[in-house]
């Protein structure tokens, strides 16, 4: 048993990881990797709806009807994703029009599903929790270094704070303005898969 | 006229694909060979066609503050929306089942997957951004959005027939190139960009 509440919690985070692994829910880590404090605000909210619509999903699986469980997991994360946007709304307005249609989006994200049909209609309430929260975190993870990376090189900020100094742009430094656009956030997970293949040689396809 | 701009705009400079990455996770997937991919191409153009007018029409008089309820029920609109495009797929696989099986048997698995691509909640989820006019208007929009996206997988799928023969290094092999061979499709594409007729 401990050993497979430990693969639960490291699988998601390296091996199995839902982005460079998996190839789940490319669209939004894509798409608000620009700034680090959306992918951090995004990171959470797909985690938390992923982690719950786990916990809810796995105490109801024995009581959904095969024929109709795509409909009823639907209804459910949407309900959590609609609690996160308000919330969002309520606390954060400003983030979350920045986000616009991605939070909306977090209901047709593949990781939840996917870890529901995977995962979560077939085990226990706390491991599907597990399994939900730490499969958010790995995606997280990967959002969040795509994001210190574009808005590093992209904007010379980060969270809002200038990082590279006033000095450099003055010596003739530009800040990198291919880093924001969409196409470079593709290369650079292109770039991000590459590394974790290298090290872990057992992932590469042939 | 404005439907021709709007239309050649949703195709080459809001490419769903290439400027907001919707619908990403089936495009990566189906796109190993052509022939899979433009029918997944053409079912998505179809859903599109069918669930954004509907949406629209849901938008704009139900959830509306002046619609028929005459309150605002706009925090719905995610759940109405999915509602909208779970049934719509599941009655277009109806229909298409029965009036053109041959069509039904060349999309296969990927007619009922299409209800949880993110091109299709994507589209409706911009057509309630942007505030189009007219109903005609989110019908012309979904017709180019899913054209953008049809172009972008055929391409795709061309080129990843043609990539098997070459010599790529070794942990870029499968998914590795593929994006980035999708982020200089995305460059390729900014070309497009401020184009107006």
């Amino acid at each position: 048993m401990n050993a497979k509440l430990k693969e639960t919690i490291l699988n998601p985070l390296f091996s199995v990881n839902p982005i460079t692994v998996l190839v789940l829910g490319i669209c939004s880590a894509l798409a608000v990797t620009v700034e680090l404090k959306g992918a951090l605000v995004m990171a959470l909210s797909v985690t938390i709806v992923t982690a719950l619509s786990c916990l809810v999903l796995s105490l109801l699986r024995n009581s959904i009807p095969n024929r109709v469980r795509i409909i009823i997991q639907l209804v459910v994360v949407s309900m959590l994703v609609i609690l996160v946007d308000q919330i969002l709304k309520a606390y954060a307005y400003q983030i979350d029009t920045q986000l616009s249609v991605y939070i909306g989006l977090i209901i047709t994200n593949c990781i939840v599903m996917g870890r529901i049909e995977a995962f979560a209609l077939a085990n226990k309430p706390i491991p599907s929790f597990l399994d939900g929260l730490f499969n958010g975190i790995g995606y997280g993870m990967i959002l969040i270094v795509l994001a210190i990376f574009r808005e590093l090189f992209g904007s010379g900020t980060l969270l809002g704070f200038r990082i590279i100094p006033q000095a450099f742009y003055d010596a003739g430094y530009v800040n990198n303005g291919l880093v924001i656009l969409p196409p470079m956030a593709l290369i650079l997970i292109g770039c991000v898969i590459w590394i974790q293949r290298g090290v872990q040689k057992e992932l590469q396809e042939d | 006229m404005d439907y021709i701009s709007l239309f050649v705009k949703s195709i080459f400079v809001d490419n769903m694909i290439f400027a907001y990455f919707l619908g990403m996770c089936s495009y990566l997937a189906v796109s190993k060979n052509v022939k899979t991919a433009a029918g997944l191409g053409v079912a998505v153009i179809f859903v599109l066609l069918v669930t954004l007018p509907i949406n629209y029409l849901l938008n704009k008089y139900v959830l509306a503050e002046d619609g028929i309820f005459g309150v605002d029920l706009s925090f719905l609109t995610f759940i109405v929306f999915i509602a909208v495009i779970a049934a719509a797929v599941q009655i277009v696989e109806m229909v298409v089942e029965r009036y053109a099986p041959s069509l039904y048997s060349a999309l296969g698995i990927y007619l009922p997957l299409i209800a949880v691509n993110c091109a299709i909640m994507g589209g409706s989820l911009f057509m309630q951004n942007r505030e189009f006019a007219s109903c005609g208007e989110a019908t012309v929009y979904a017709l180019g959005s899913g054209v953008g996206w049809f172009i972008a997988i055929v391409a795709l799928a061309a080129i990843r027939e043609k990539l098997q023969y070459s010599n790529v290094p070794k942990p870029l092999r499968g998914i590795g190139i593929t994006f980035i061979t999708v982020g200089l499709m995305a460059m390729a594409f900014m070309t497009f960009m401020g184009i107006t007729l």
